[in-house]
């Protein structure tokens, strides 16, 4: 009897104890938003345009499979080995440049300065504000006739004439890299300042008292310990990188000679503009590999060290 | 190997002065350590001869050479951190043998100096291991390997044991003294923990508020301490303080504001209500049926002694005092004992100044 009794109001609770205690209920349910968001503004556009790339849908029509015809006129398109050489160029001058001038500015944040965290806060200013307008700003900056870099220098008589700056194909290269640097900066210099901060003084004074000099701590514990962050901060850099649009169409809009077009304004412009939208996303689908690749040197490049295993006190 | 010689340091932030002229030398090859209270200038003394700190004023010499703008890395000194601060994408090996990899030491003599010092502290098995696989003993012993490593003139400590367990911070205590006594390098060893103090130093120093209070032998400073301030931090558990007035006569008293006479040993130089502090150790209090009468308040058992706090006197003047018996002895809460002190180990100080009489 008394079993029973003792059993019953259980089953009845049962169905509702099984939803609320049951994890992997409970659980797939919180994730439902989450997927169902992932679903439709990740996947669902990505799959669409790898789709795409397989037809030869234009704007207004829609297109039939066409298997690998668009990559293999992209294969013999001269056009799209250029483009694909400048995003190259663009993105790795534009990252070795970023991590160089922005592991210095964290070096040098990273020092006891007067007005500390009024630097640091400017430091941000170029990832602030938005891309189209720090453009337009650079844009005036590279103007053919009112660039203010080529009127000091003019002023300052080390010029005669103005500098033709998104004219000419070196001096357009220069200048969209220049702007892009310009602007990852500030993410590179934070990222890398947070990750100096966790190296404790204590190894540096102990290095010191070993005998290292400046540079020697730099080398043997700077360096070595921020390693991983390092890591993180340059993949997500050059991913940014790569993909850039904004600076470009803003400023050059692929020209001159197609000097700055990158995969991304150049999948742009056959697809939109040209209509093309199957061979757009056949460029666009082209960067993948590049961008993959980025990800898996990252991930070797991120799997924790030995010396990072082991007790965390 | 070489002497210290601090002569009137002082040490300043700005205008908050910390370190108020200290004067120690210490000879060569001897233990001594800088014991204090938090925040009593020990440390920022010990990172003033490691090159750490800038030397505000006076001047620190080792091996008689002026040291004061001399960059760390020329003062040929070790130094062993709270923290520990090993290298922690290092080896075990690459941690100790740092330092000669900077001064550029052949390969072969790294490895047979990191050899010798890990055979020394026992790291032989561990020496491929990084920090974080090792335990706090061991990460403490890599610490001490890279100082000893270098052979250097002096060796620093900067509370080096406060990170671990009760039990292994004893078991270290004594390896540290033992690598002393095999090595006979100069040390500085910098702890709040009188303890440590007492049982590893040749000699202490004794720090408090950025001034030196007394220098001397651990049992020098345990059997004549300069001041009240000594008396209280040497010695544990602490040491009685029982404030009241001297009244002289054919037995000269110390009378409590409650009323309590406590018959004084000796009243030599004292002038009749002369408000003076009468230190007594809790292991220097005996029982007495002629003694003192006192309440007992608590009584804590170890099993090897009993702590006995009892109250001298009553009501808001009454003063408790700790008594620390060897004997197996049971007492109630409330229960009255008489006690007295042990003849010639009882110490004045004067109320006002707190030195001693």
């Amino acid at each position: 009897m008394a079993n029973v009794a003792a059993a019953e109001p259980t089953h009845k609770r049962s169905f509702w104890a099984g939803i609320g205690q049951g994890r992997h209920v409970l659980g797939i349910a919180f994730m439902v938003p989450a997927a169902v968001f992932l679903l439709f503004f990740l996947t669902y556009p990505l799959g669409l345009g790898v789709w795409l790339g397989f037809t030869d849908t234009r704007i207004g029509r829609e297109g039939v499979f066409i298997g690998l015809e668009n990559y293999q006129s992209l294969w013999g398109d001269s056009l799209f080995w250029l483009v694909v050489f400048n995003t190259l160029l663009y993105t790795i001058a534009a990252s070795i440049l970023k991590f160089g001038l922005g592991l210095w500015l964290a070096l040098l944040l990273n020092e006891n300065l007067p007005f500390k965290a009024f630097f640091r806060a400017v430091v941000l200013l170029p990832w602030v504000v938005p891309t189209v307008l720090s453009a337009i700003a650079f844009w005036w900056i590279f103007d053919s006739q009112y660039s203010i870099i080529s009127w000091a220098l003019i002023k300052m008589g080390l010029i005669s004439a103005p500098i033709n700056f998104l004219g000419d194909v070196t001096n357009a290269r220069a200048s969209v890299i220049a702007a892009n640097v310009w602007r990852g900066i500030p993410f590179v210099a934070i990222s890398l300042l947070a990750g100096l901060q966790t190296i404790s003084p204590s190894l540096h004074e102990a290095a010191t008292l070993d005998g290292a000099t400046n540079w020697q701590r730099f080398r043997y514990i700077t360096l070595p310990m921020l390693s991983p962050i390092i890591a993180v901060v340059m993949t997500f850099s050059v991913l940014f990188t790569f993909t850039d649009f904004q600076l470009i169409y803003v400023l050059t809009r692929g020209g001159p000679l197609n000097s700055t077009h990158l995969m991304a304004t150049l999948s742009f412009q056959r697809a939109i503009p040209g209509g093309s939208l199957g061979e757009g996303a056949a460029i666009a689908v082209a960067m993948i590999p590049f961008l993959l690749a980025a990800i898996l040197f990252s991930y070797f490049g991120l799997q924790r060290r030995k010396w990072q295993q082991g007790g965390a006190d | 190997m070489a002497t210290v010689d601090i002569r009137g340091v002082k040490k300043a932030y700005g205008s908050t002065q910390v370190i108020h002229g200290v004067d120690v030398d210490i000879r060569d090859g001897e233990f001594v350590v800088l014991v204090g209270p938090s925040g009593c200038g020990k440390s920022t003394l010990l990172r003033m001869i490691a090159g750490l700190e800038n030397i505000s004023g006076g001047e620190i010499l080792i091996g008689n050479r002026v040291i004061n703008e001399m960059p760390p890395k020329e003062r040929d000194i070790a130094m062993v951190f709270q923290n520990y601060a090993l290298y922690p994408h290092m080896t075990v090996a690459d941690n100790m043998g740092f330092s000669l990899k900077l001064r550029k030491a052949p390969k072969s003599e790294i490895e047979s100096r990191v050899q010798r010092a890990a055979e020394i502290l026992n790291l032989t098995k561990l020496l491929d291991r990084y920090p974080r696989q090792l335990s706090g003993g061991q990460r403490q012993r890599v610490a001490m390997g890279r100082a000893i490593v270098r052979d250097p003139q002096v060796f620093l400590f900067d509370e080096p044991l406060s990170n671990l367990d009760a039990q292994l911070r004893v078991q270290m205590r004594t390896e540290i003294k033992e690598l002393h006594q095999r090595l006979k390098t100069t040390t500085v060893y910098v702890t709040h923990d009188q303890i440590e103090a007492m049982t590893m130093a040749d000699k202490i120093v004794v720090m408090h508020d950025g001034i030196v209070e007394q220098i001397g032998a651990p049992l020098d400073l345990y059997d004549r301490p300069a001041n009240q301030f000594v008396a209280g931090f040497i010695g544990s558990p602490s040491m009685n303080f029982v404030r009241g007035k001297v009244r002289l006569g054919a037995n000269p008293m110390l009378v409590t504001d409650s009323g309590v006479e406590v018959p004084l040993p000796d009243a030599q130089g004292l002038s009749d209500g002369q408000k003076v502090v009468y230190g007594l150790r809790p292991e220097h209090i005996r029982l007495d049926p002629a003694g003192v009468p006192a309440q007992v308040v608590v009584t804590e058992p170890t099993g090897s002694e009993i702590l006995v706090v009892a109250r001298l006197g009553e009501g808001g003047d009454a003063q408790e005092i700790t008594c620390l018996f060897r004997e197996r002895l049971s007492f109630s809460p409330g229960e009255v004992i008489r006690i007295a002190p042990q003849p010639g180990l009882t110490h004045l100080f004067d109320e006002a100044t707190g030195s001693r009489l």
